[in-house]
């Protein structure tokens, strides 16, 4: 049952030894001279003004909680699709109540702007 | 014929992994040397033409260079998350194509052998699942960097990754719906068309019959390569290089090769989905299919699979080919407008698109039409008036162009919403 597998398992070993080699050959070929300018945050050759990890938009936030819901949404799809045609007229309704209670979540966010950037 | 069996399997599974991994290395190369001469030739100039016969060994020269230069290393960065970022956006990128039959089976002295890399009954699951994971490098990236830049191109760039992906999902089902089941080989048998054993097919290319669902996932995988008009994660006007800014030498490289490999798999996808995969338009001598359980349909000989991987190379080289043209062409959209494309636009399309289908298959199979090319037909015509409704009445001028503005907050907002067509949507 796992034959077919056994593609994938070769190839990620491939994939992650083919990026190990490329960063290793890279760090032992190339020079390595730091300098305390060579460290600082690159902001277009001005000095760095304040820190990195300050407070950023709350945007990203809402984008991330909206992508777990529908993330889930999709991968409830997929079952639903491979067995469609057997269920039939059932199979039609049951999806649609379940998204219907989605787009009215959809619909509040829409409206309460958490779509909209500012 | 049967396929191969023991320890044969094993040696030709190891042997097609190498073979494929070089391949698609070599690909990535020339892909990139091919838009950077489309690049010349679209802005009237010469590209490169210094290093080897008509430039063609610069990728290498580069390759080079990447090799030797120093790689710097921030102060502010976060050492494991750092050094680890190249890599998670190198090897999904890499590994995603396993589950991409390339050609017809190879018929051989020790069996058949499959022309993908492992075919996998979840086909479908884990271009998927590996496909988020590419999402995983520009956070990582955009964070441990300690750079302002590079955090907002990470944040950007997640945002935007997460955004399409539920799209790109979403545009898929339809092609489940249709095939009732997961297995990609059976999906290009699906385009193909054959009667007797194993699932019933349609025998038309999807593009026709899930017209809306090929647009969608050309937009979407063009947003999850974070190619223009997409490109906002690096936009250099604004951000310098955006996720990879404190990035060079070899770890620089690793993400723009990640980056070509995507570009180079999400045009073989798009051709395994909807443009018919390795099938051979109008000609039935191609029509092989191997079923999940082994059995052998068609007559599968080497000639035919040389044919059938050139074809497979000529529509995915086609689709890299339109998505160079559009990086040339067209400008960058703004944040604003990209997220609500994804939002406001991809996704309720596709879920409404979903439903249009599952309805069509409904009355469709109540009314007993053939599950072939009668089918295929009524749905291309279904496509037709979905694409026409889509493009010209629902979203005029509004959302596609992602400039709609329904809350107008401040000055500044007011007079976008009386800009219309793309001159608008470059406007930054």
């Amino acid at each position: 049952m796992t034959r077919p597998y056994l593609g994938i398992f070769f190839l990620s070993i491939v994939g992650v030894a083919n990026a190990a080699v490329m960063m290793l050959a890279s760090h032992l070929a190339s020079p390595f001279r730091p300098t305390v300018a060579k460290g600082s945050p690159y902001e277009s050759g001005m000095l760095p003004l304040g820190g990195t990890r300050e407070r950023f938009s709350v945007q990203y936030y809402i984008v991330a909680m909206l992508f777990i819901v529908f993330d889930i949404e999709t991968i409830f799809f997929f079952p639903w699709a491979v067995i469609y045609r057997e269920l039939g007229l059932f199979g039609f309704w049951e999806m649609v109540v379940f998204i219907a209670v989605l787009a009215v979540g959809l619909a509040y966010a829409w409206k309460k702007g958490a779509l909209e950037w500012t | 014929m049967e396929t191969l069996t023991g320890a044969h399997f094993v040696w030709m599974t190891i042997f097609k992994v190498v073979l494929f991994f070089t391949l698609l290395m070599l690909m990535v190369g020339g892909v990139v040397m091919f838009e950077r001469k489309v690049a010349g030739f679209i802005q009237d100039r010469s590209g490169p033409n210094r290093v080897g016969p008509w430039g063609l060994l610069q990728t290498m020269a580069d390759g080079i260079k990447f090799l030797l230069k120093e790689e710097t290393y921030p102060d502010a960065a976060q050492a494991v998350f750092y050094l680890l970022a190249p890599v998670m956006a190198m090897v999904p990128a890499t590994i995603l194509f396993a589950v991409i039959p390339f050609a017809s089976p190879l018929p051989t002295g020790w069996g058949l052998v499959h022309m993908i890399v492992a075919d996998v009954p979840v086909g479908f699951l884990y271009v998927l699942a590996i496909g988020s994971f590419g999402v995983y490098g520009v956070v990582m990236a955009g964070w441990s960097s300690g750079s302002k830049y590079a955090f907002l191109g990470g944040m950007r760039g997640s945002a935007q990754m997460i955004s399409y992906e539920v799209g790109l999902a979403l545009t898929l089902v339809p092609i489940v719906l249709l095939g009732g089941g997961v297995r990609i080989p059976d999906l290009i048998s699906l385009q193909q068309g054959f009667t007797g054993q194993g699932p019933a097919t349609l025998g038309m290319w999807l593009f026709l019959p899930l017209g809306v669902s090929f647009l969608l996932f050309f937009i979407t995988g063009l947003a999850e390569t974070k190619r223009i008009p997409f490109d906002l994660p690096e936009a250099e006007a604004e951000l310098i290089a955006g996720y990879h800014t404190e990035y060079s030498a070899m770890k620089f490289g690793m993400f723009f090769l990640g980056e070509y490999a995507h570009m180079l798999t999400t045009a073989a996808l798009i051709t395994v989905f909807f443009l018919g995969g390795w099938d051979i338009p109008f000609w039935h001598g191609d029509n092989i299919r191997v079923l999940a359980d082994g059995t052998v349909i068609g007559d599968p000989t080497w000639w035919k699979t040389v044919l059938t991987f050139l074809s497979f190379t000529i529509k995915t080289s086609l689709l890299v080919t339109v998505f160079v043209w559009i990086r040339w062409t067209l400008p960058r959209f703004r944040y604003d407008q990209l997220m609500e494309l994804g939002w406001k636009f991809v996704i309720v399309a596709a879920t409404a698109y979903v439903f249009v289908v599952a309805g069509s298959v409904l009355v469709l199979d109540r009314l007993g039409v053939h599950f072939g090319l009668p089918y295929a037909a009524i749905l291309t015509g279904v496509n037709v008036v979905l694409l026409g409704l889509l493009l010209f009445v629902v979203d005029r001028g509004r959302l596609a162009r992602g400039a709609a503005y329904t809350v107008t907050r401040g000055l500044g907002r007011a007079s976008r919403r009386s800009g219309t067509g793309p001159a608008a949507a470059g406007r930054s």
